[in-house]
Order: structure tokens, then C-alpha cells, then sequence
């Protein structure tokens, strides 16, 4: 027990500040706006569903990353649920394979209005590697309205969080 | 730390049982292709009487795959024993393809018979379970994707309705109830179906249905060029993106009879050794994480990200996805570079090794770990499951060491190996894995070769093929290539290990309590995507 405690405070607080290659302030300040934003429009907390219509997996590991202590996602009021009754955003990865067509768009029906639904990833976003086919429809798009699209294959964790927070100031 | 070195490999000899079959007149020798021991071709009918031999001979099965060459199709599959690897094809006729199954020996045959099934209307006619494997109502029943004459983009229109009828088998008897999970689950996790049937707490059995991120990744890979085919081997399964590329490169490589330079050989193993301890760190947390032990995910998820930082660096990549091409690898490292991975490997290895001994002696956690969800080795081995659950399971099968391939070949690899098969042992043997991995880019690093990063792949004049086998994190990785004159993709088929762990897991699930299916499920580990194709 007290090797964990002694690790626990060796180990300190690693949480980052939003870091911006061009200007520290710009990231402070994007990361109290979202939490303003949040605030305001969602009531201090904003429940993300994550739907994988077909990912490679690659989308969802970034999507754990930004949970880690470097992230930390909770601390914005932003924390990913366990049904889409609770959610206000469905954050979806993959192009829409055909088999998970259905799940998805009775996944977005279960979610409560109003809601959003962020494409992440290039899959979702574009169709990215895999495209359209007989066993894929394409892009999100072609199967639900979305709201934004975060690109890249996979996002890394702050492009995730911008493509969030850009969202939430747009709304 | 102690571990266990029996040398208790796959026991069959593959030249042996050539040898047998030769003799009793069952099989011709082929060609091996390049990386294999042997080749033999068999009557259709004798398919699953060959599996038979050979499971008596103690060869593991890894797989089956289909090729449509009109007017027929060819089938293939791989077999392992403690000498290298044993291809078996047969060909059967596009409009009768029907042969015998080889399930009967190899259980693990199972579902990949069934996605022949679907996929190329091969029939297998004593296979006990008819079921659809792949197919749900994407495409009609009686259409075969990859088949030739199927087109890419399908011959639906319209939505795709749900796949609600699949028959699973029922269950009677008094207090047995059934839960049916997924294909969206409760966390941040791939799609799939899990149908439970319990009583009170305890599963009496859980059933898999998988296919929902069928994408068509075998179809799609038809005409592309090389580096096309890398891009989407990548994307396979994107946690194993240096696995499945590698694989994938170096079947088209074999085939192209390209030689890939030594420092690219290294720098694909450094590559590949760090996916793997990237994925063994964050799962480690993730397992502990699945009974409530917070401080081990908090610190391996830690660790996890600054390997993939430290990837973002030196190679431009979190996941290290398209760093390894046909004909090479698309990095590079140079003197600083290599002295920074050395540091950052020592003081990884620190962590680890003051990390790990907590969890593995901390009481309150092993005691929901150890005795949970045992996988026996002797079913261990007639799955042919490989990676971290056969070597916790005393399956110690490795690439790396029981089948080199350069750089591999000149390095020494420990394989830890316990009896157990336990979600402790799991937990124990990623640990491990994690040190001894980072022990082997510690040599690649002391001894880079100096040289070309890449070199050409030119157009072979020919239909080639050629097999990739890589021992990726999760397991032994397979890629099937064959390319035409003009370098373009004919055929592509690579196989995860998750489609031997998958059937390990309903295995090892038996008599768990339904509470305990995540943290046993994260202790498989099998790719959905890397399954479903
Ligand atoms: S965008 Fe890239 S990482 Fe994400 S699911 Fe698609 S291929 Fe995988």
C-alpha cells in the first residue's frame, strides 16, 4: 500500500494545460471558452456516446488516450456515457459498414434531442481508407446528419479536443 | 523476476508428416513458397482427413483462406509445427466447390469455414454448424463477395436491415436466462454481439456473433498497388498497424523476391516492438481498471502515452501507422535520435519494473485475477490460440523465435510462459513481454545496420504470391499476397490472431460470473475489425 502512495506522489500531477505550438494564451483561452460553453449550453457537462460503425480500432485507442492523465477530458465537464439515452453527442468512428447501419441509426434515434454527432476520424468523416462498397456505406454523412468532422487517421488526442471545442463554440 | 522456459514448443514436426503423406500417397510436394517449410496439394475429399493426420502429428492450425481462380477455387491453409510452417491447398470447382471440413481436428477451423462460406460459397460438407459467419443482411444470401464476378460496390441498394434472426442455439432448464450485448456496447470498444446464458450469476456459456465491422477489406485491396496494400494492412486492425503492415510487405516481398535492406529490417522491429509494449501498457491498466484498480491504469496509461508521444517524435506517428512500406521502412533514426530511444527505453523500463511486481504481488487485485477466466493448455492448443494467451496458457509458440524472420533471426528471444492460463497470467506474461521487448531494441539499437531505408519493388512480369508471417503483439499474424504482372493486387488476405482468440474466449468464459466478462474480455483482447475484415 504504501509503495502505491509513494508512487501516487512521485508520480505528481501530469495534467497539461491545452498546449498550442503558436501561442500559450490562445490555448488557455480555448480551454476556459469550453468550459464556458459547456456551462452555459449543456449544464456544466456535456455525455458523449462513442459509436464505432466500423472502425479500424485506431480512432478509438486516441479516444481512450484523451482520458489519460495527460488529457484528462473530465476536467472540461466532457465524459463519455454508457447509453445514448444519457448522451448529447454521438461521436462516431468508421465509415458506416452495412451490418452496423441499423445499430447506428437506432443508436441516434435512442439519443435524446437535441443532440449532435461528431464524425471522428477520416473514415467517418470522408470515408477515409475503405471508402464506399458493398459492405460500407461511406462516410457517416451518408447515414445521420453531422454536425462536425474531426480529420485525420486516426485524430490525435488535442486534435479530438479542438475539433470538440470548435463545435461547442459553433453550437 | 522469474520465468518459465520449458521448451515445450508446437511438438509436430511438419517434415515428418510431409513425409507420411508423401508415403501413403495423399499429398504431392509443391513448391514451398518463400518463409514456409512445405507445400502439398490434397484431394478435396482428403481435407479434413489430412487435418486429422496432421492434429495427430501435433501441428498447430493457424489457417484457411480462399482464392477464386476461375474456374475454380483454391483453398489453402496453414499449419504450424516445431520445424516452420506447412501450406495445404486444394482446388475445388466453382460451380460444385465442396470438400470436407476440417473441423473435426482443428476446432479453430470453425468459423474461418464458415466465412468461406459466405464469402466465396465453398461448402463444407460434414462442417456440424451451417450457420452464416460474415453475412448478415449486407449482401444476399447465394452472392459471394469474393468471388470474381462479384462486383465491388455490392448488388443492394438501399438500407441494410438489422441482422435479428441469427439462430443462436437456446438453452432450457430452470433459472437459465439469457443476455444478449452489443453490437453497441457500454464503453469505448468495437461492435460486436455477445449472447450470454447464465444462471443466477455464472455463465453457463457465451456465444459470440461477430461481422458487424465487416468492411470489405479483401475485396477493396483487389487492383491496388503496393503501397496502396501497406495503407490498408495498416488499417486491418489499427492497434496491430505495424503488424499487419509488415505482414502484408513482406508476403509482397517474398513474392517479388525483393530483398528489404537491414536497417529497414531493424527499424520494422523497433517499430513493431514498440506496438507491442504500447498495447501490452494500455491494456494492462485497462485490466486492472475492469475490477476497480484505478492507480494501475492511471500509471500504465501514462506510460502508454509517452511511448506514443515518443512515436510522434521520432517517427511521425502516434500509432506508427504507414511507417512501414513495400521494399522498406519509412523512417529513420539517427545518433541523437537513438540515444534519446535509449533513454527513453531505460526509464520505461524503471517504471515497468517497479510497476509491475506492485500489481503482481498486490494482494487485493490478485485475487480477482488469478483463478479467473482459465483457459487449460490442452484447449489452449486445440484452439491454436498464440500471443500472450497460448503463452499463458503454456502455448508458447513465437515467430520471433520458432520461425525467424530478419532481424529476428539474430537476436535472442525469451518467451515467458506459464500453466495457469488465468487472467493473472495474461496480465503477468504482457508485463513481461513489455521488458523483454524492450531488452531486443536495446540490441537493435546498440548494432543499426547502416544502409538503405528502401529499396524498389519493380513489377514482377507474372502472377506471383507470396506469405507474410509476422509475430505481431496480439500473436502470429498472417498476410497472404498474390499480385499480377503488373504489381497489382489479386489477392489479399490477412489473418489476425483474433480469430483464435475469439473462440478461446467463449472457451475460457465458462463458469466465469457474468460481472467478471469485462476484465476477462480485456484480458483476450481480439480485434473485432482485424476479425470482421
Ligand atoms: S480514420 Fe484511420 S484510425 Fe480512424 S478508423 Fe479510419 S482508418 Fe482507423
Amino acid at each position: 500500500m504504501f509503495r502505491i502512495f509513494d508512487r501516487i506522489r512521485r508520480t505528481g500531477k501530469l495534467t497539461e494545460p491545452l498546449p498550442d505550438a503558436d501561442a500559450e494564451a490562445e490555448a488557455v483561452e480555448l480551454e476556459e471558452a469550453c468550459q464556458r460553453e459547456i456551462a452555459r449550453k449543456f449544464g456544466h457537462s456535456l455525455a458523449i456516446r462513442m459509436v464505432d460503425a466500423g472502425s479500424c480500432n485506431g480512432c478509438e485507442l486516441e479516444m481512450h488516450a484523451v482520458n489519460n492523465s495527460f488529457y484528462d477530458i473530465e476536467r472540461f465537464g466532457i465524459h463519455f456515457v454508457a447509453s445514448p439515452r444519457h448522451a448529447d453527442l454521438l461521436l462516431v468512428t468508421g465509415v458506416v459498414s452495412k451490418h452496423m447501419e441499423e445499430a447506428l441509426k437506432r443508436t441516434y434515434a435512442a439519443t435524446p434531442s437535441p443532440k449532435l454527432v461528431v464524425a471522428m476520424g477520416d473514415c467517418a468523416g470522408c470515408g477515409g481508407e475503405f471508402g464506399k462498397s458493398y459492405a460500407s456505406c461511406g462516410p457517416v454523412s451518408a447515414v445521420l446528419p453531422v454536425d462536425a468532422v474531426i480529420p485525420g487517421c486516426p485524430p490525435a488526442p488535442l486534435q479530438l479536443l479542438r475539433g470538440l471545442l470548435d463545435l461547442l463554440q459553433r453550437v | 523476476m522469474s520465468r518459465v522456459q520449458t521448451v515445450d514448443v508446437t511438438a509436430g514436426r511438419v517434415a515428418e508428416l510431409v513425409g507420411r503423406l508423401a508415403e501413403a500417397d495423399l499429398a504431392e510436394t509443391l513448391d514451398p513458397l518463400p518463409g514456409l517449410k512445405a507445400r502439398l496439394r490434397v484431394a478435396a475429399g482428403n481435407w479434413g482427413q489430412i487435418a486429422d493426420i496432421a492434429a495427430r502429428q501435433g501441428l498447430r492450425w493457424s489457417a484457411v483462406w480462399g482464392d477464386h481462380r476461375p474456374p475454380q477455387i483454391l483453398i489453402r491453409s496453414l499449419l504450424f509445427g516445431c520445424d516452420g510452417h506447412l501450406l495445404l491447398e486444394t482446388a475445388v470447382d466453382q460451380a460444385l466447390p465442396e470438400l470436407t471440413s476440417q473441423v473435426g481436428a482443428y476446432i479453430a477451423a470453425d468459423r474461418p469455414e464458415r466465412a468461406l462460406q459466405d464469402m466465396f460459397g465453398v461448402r463444407f460438407i460434414d462442417h456440424p454448424d451451417r450457420r452464416r459467419w460474415l453475412r448478415h443482411q449486407g449482401w444476399a444470401e447465394g452472392d459471394y463477395p469474393l468471388r470474381v464476378d462479384f462486383p465491388v460496390a455490392g448488388r443492394r441498394s438501399g438500407a441494410t436491415p438489422p441482422d435479428c434472426n441469427y439462430p443462436f442455439p437456446a438453452v432450457a432448464g430452470e433459472g437459465v436466462y439469457e443476455i444478449p450485448v452489443g453490437p453497441v456496447h457500454a464503453g469505448i470498444i468495437e461492435p460486436g454481439h455477445f449472447r450470454f446464458q447464465a444462471v443466477g450469476e455464472t455463465i453457463l456459456r457465451m456465444e459470440e456473433h461477430l461481422g458487424y465491422v465487416h468492411k470489405g477489406i479483401e475485396k477493396i485491396a483487389v487492383g491496388r498497388d503496393l503501397s496502396g496494400l501497406a495503407r490498408l494492412a495498416c488499417r486491418v486492425s489499427g492497434d496491430s498497424a505495424v503488424a499487419h503492415g509488415w505482414a502484408a510487405c513482406q508476403a509482397a516481398e517474398r513474392a517479388l523476391q525483393v530483398e528489404v535492406p537491414p536497417r529497414a529490417q531493424a527499424l520494422r522491429a523497433i517499430l513493431a516492438e514498440r506496438e507491442r509494449i504500447a498495447n501490452h501498457l494500455g491494456d494492462i491498466g485497462a485490466i486492472c481498471n475492469d475490477v476497480g484498480f484505478a492507480f494501475a491504469q492511471v500509471q500504465m496509461t501514462r506510460l502508454r502515452e509517452q511511448v506514443q508521444r515518443q512515436n510522434q517524435v521520432l517517427f511521425g506517428h502516434r500509432l506508427l501507422f504507414d511507417r512501414v512500406v513495400p521494399g522498406g521502412a519509412a523512417v529513420d533514426l539517427n545518433a541523437g535520435q537513438i540515444v534519446a530511444m535509449a533513454e527513453e527505453l531505460r526509464r520505461l523500463q524503471t517504471d515497468v519494473e517497479e510497476l509491475l511486481p506492485l500489481l503482481l504481488e498486490y494482494p487485493s487485485l490478485q485475487d480477482r485475477l488469478r483463478g479467473n477466466g482459465i483457459l487449460p493448455p490442452d484447449q489452449a492448443w486445440r484452439i491454436g490460440v498464440t500471443g500472450y494467451i497460448g503463452r499463458a496458457s503454456n502455448l508458447q509458440d513465437d515467430l520471433r523465435r520458432d520461425a525467424p524472420y530478419a532481424p529476428y533471426d539474430r537476436l535472442r528471444v525469451e518467451v515467458p510462459a506459464y500453466l495457469e492460463g488465468d487472467v493473472a497470467k495474461r496480465v503477468r506474461v504482457r508485463g513481461e513481454e513489455v521488458l523483454i521487448a524492450i531488452g531486443l531494441i536495446e540490441q537493435l539499437l546498440a548494432d543499426l545496420p547502416d544502409g538503405a531505408l528502401r529499396v524498389d519493388c519493380p513489377a514482377p512480369r507474372g502472377e506471383v504470391e507470396g506469405i507474410g508471417l509476422v509475430e505481431g503483439w496480439r500473436g502470429e499474424t498472417v498476410a497472404y499476397v498474390r499480385l499480377s504482372a503488373e504489381g497489382r493486387v489479386l489477392r489479399y488476405f490477412p489473418r489476425d490472431p483474433s480469430w483464435l482468440s475469439w473462440p478461446a474466449l467463449e472457451v475460457l468464459l465458462a463458469d466465469v460470473i457474468v460481472p467478471d466478462f469485462p476484465v476477462n474480455n480485456k484480458s483476450v483482447n481480439g480485434s473485432y475489425s482485424g476479425h470482421d475484415l
